[in-house]
């Protein structure tokens, strides 16, 4: 087993290890297994190095350094980092440099954390498999024929192989939590508006929110607290500092009131999946947690309601990829001719399905009927939460329907966007999140269970994270 | 499953596709109109357990969170150089963006 972030940051800070050091053991595991995983659009081994020498010589003069100093760290490539290209593993993207760094990207070099690359992902994180990227597929280390999931695959994978004892993602309507899930990792998808959006490359912008991938809760929990708090760049962000979560992760479970979400437990889910996610939640009650099943009716129409809501979003946030002002142009004699050749060669075919998509559920006449009525049914979800989060502090469920699938298994659209109907109910309502391996398949895949908790529940959904954790049996196949 | 198996697509028309990609800014050829056609049908009659909930009494739920316009000081601060706001562009010239011609194009 790899040292966590935890015992990393420990050990460099001790003197015990340099940051150099543990950034070539990091940048040697890449070199050794990247090109059968690509998890990466690009490593950053230079500015890593550097990084590395930074906080080796802060310790070395007695310096005060951050929690994550010369712990490695992955982050999805549509998180924007000053001087280095960030593509949303999109061709219209290819080759562009922001002149700025996202704010998270900014906490973790304040935190001491250290970059080792760019992750994969699907392009413009629309997806749940990672196939979708214009760079080619990544693969699920835990058996190199699956997928890792999406739209983080990559982070997912960087993780799972030992890449990196961290990474981060952006999940909108699952993309952090699936693949977490497939990979057998931990995955947190925070409160929205906890984590800042400003320097996220926009896809449905009152879903989409950053956050950490970790080996353990307790590595997931001190990266939330690095990159959480109010960030004025961003306007939805939340006034209030970040949650202290990792003091309270051995507080226990006891008089914890959990809510098996019975909709989640029945048809579409695999037997086996659903049998881990029962053993869990004895597991807890074991450990002194109050568990009842409980109806929250409306997540049943979450599929629906959001794949019309984020394409609409959508839509809107992809049309400022004109070739005007960054990534591809195709040349044409007219500036529209110019927008049209553009987008046409630079999109893949599920992003131009989603924004027409989108553009379809917007237009006169179907806006009511369509986009209209998902709202609405938003706000059913929200209530039947609310109702459910009145009598318990958290509520369990699969993360996925099944557990991680072959590459080249789901062709159709539509099939795809099952494998997010466990997930895509918290983005609707603003809540939070989160996936924790416990268990495998028949076939040795690891199968996550989800801890939901209503918006700025972090505490009580990483203690019952913790005890899921410490209840966990030993994970079957290992990738290292 | 057949998710195409339902006959004729109900709610969007090839049509209706290829007017929406002219609104996108994209270009779709025939094959791509029937493939995109086909699949769009299919999620929009998935979404036909919304379509058909009695709603009138609901309102709408557009954000999560109640928003609220958030206004800063009014105060100089660090802002991109002109040179690198351009200099992910296609084309520049003269501190401003560069775009072929747009007048007299259809609109």
């Amino acid at each position: 087993m790899s040292p966590t972030a935890i015992e990393l940051a420990a050990s460099i800070r001790s003197g015990e290890r340099s940051a150099a050091d543990v950034v070539e053991a990091h940048l040697g595991a890449i070199e050794a297994s990247e090109p059968s995983i690509h998890a990466f659009n690009t490593v950053t081994a230079d500015q890593a190095r550097a990084a590395a020498a930074e906080v080796d010589r802060a310790i070395a003069a007695g310096e005060p350094v951050g929690p994550l100093a010369g712990v490695p760290i992955a982050v999805k490539d549509n998180l924007c980092t000053n001087g280095v290209a960030t593509t949303c593993s999109s061709r219209i993207l290819e080759g562009w440099v922001p002149p700025y760094d996202a704010t998270v990207v900014q906490r973790l070099a304040a935190a001491g954390a250290i970059t080792v690359g760019k992750t994969n992902l699907d392009e413009f994180a629309m997806g749940s498999s990672t196939e979708n990227s214009a760079f080619g597929p990544t693969r699920n280390p835990v058996d190199l024929s699956r997928v890792p999931g999406g739209s983080s695959g990559g982070s997912a994978a960087a993780v799972a192989a030992g890449f990196a004892p961290l990474s981060l993602g952006s999940d909108t309507g699952g993309s952090i939590r699936q693949p977490a899930a497939f990979c057998g990792v931990v995955g947190v998808k925070p409160t929205y508006g906890l984590v800042s959006r400003y320097g996220l490359v926009a896809f449905a912008s009152s879903l989409d929110q950053v956050g950490p991938f970790a080996t353990t809760v307790a590595d997931a929990a001190l990266l939330l607290e690095v990159i959480a708090g109010h960030d004025p760049a961003d306007a939805t962000s939340i006034p209030q500092p970040a949650p202290v979560i990792s003091a309270h992760l051995d507080d226990g479970v006891a008089g914890l009131r959990v809510g098996l979400i019975t909709e989640l437990m029945g048809e579409g889910i695999a037997p086996d999946v659903a049998a881990r996610v029962r053993e869990a939640a004895d597991a807890l009650a074991a450990a002194g947690a109050t568990m009842e099943e409980v109806s929250v009716p409306a997540v049943t129409y979450g599929l629906s309601a959001y794949y019309l809501i984020a394409p609409a979003e959508a839509s809107s946030n992809l049309a400022r990829f004109d070739g005007v002002r960054y990534g591809l142009r195709v040349d044409a004699p007219t500036t529209h001719e110019m927008m049209v050749a553009t987008r046409t060669a630079g999109f893949g075919p599920e992003v131009k399905r989603r924004i027409m998509l989108g553009t379809y559920a917007l237009s006169a006449g179907y806006y009511d009927a369509f986009y209209g009525q998902a709202q609405k049914v938003r706000t059913l979800i929200c209530r039947d939460f609310a109702a459910a989060y009145e009598r318990f502090d958290v509520l369990l469920s699969p993360t996925t329907p099944t557990t991680a699938f072959e590459l080249g298994a789901i062709e159709d659209p539509l099939t795809m966007y099952l494998n997010d109907i466990c997930t895509i109910p918290t983005n609707l309502a603003g809540d939070a999140a989160m996936s924790v391996p416990f268990g495998t398949d028949a076939s040795g895949l690891p199968v996550g269970v989800q801890v939901l908790a209503p918006a700025l529940g972090e505490v009580p959904m990483f203690q019952v994270a913790a005890a899921i954790e410490a209840a966990a049996p030993t994970a079957g196949k290992d990738a290292r | 499953m057949g998710p195409y198996d339902r006959g004729m697509p109900a709610h969007i028309s090839r049509d209706d596709v290829a007017h929406v990609a002219k609104l996108a800014r994209l270009a779709v050829d025939d094959h791509e109109l029937d493939t995109f056609t086909a699949q769009l049908a299919a999620i929009l009659d998935h979404a036909e357990d919304v379509e058909a909930l009695d709603l009138a009494d609901v309102p709408p739920t557009s954000h999560p969170y109640p928003l609220v316009n958030v206004l800063r000081p009014d105060a100089p601060g660090a802002t991109l150089t002109s040179a690198a706001a351009l200099a992910g562009a296609p084309q520049a010239e003269d501190g401003r963006f560069r775009v072929p011609t747009i007048l007299g194009e259809a609109p």
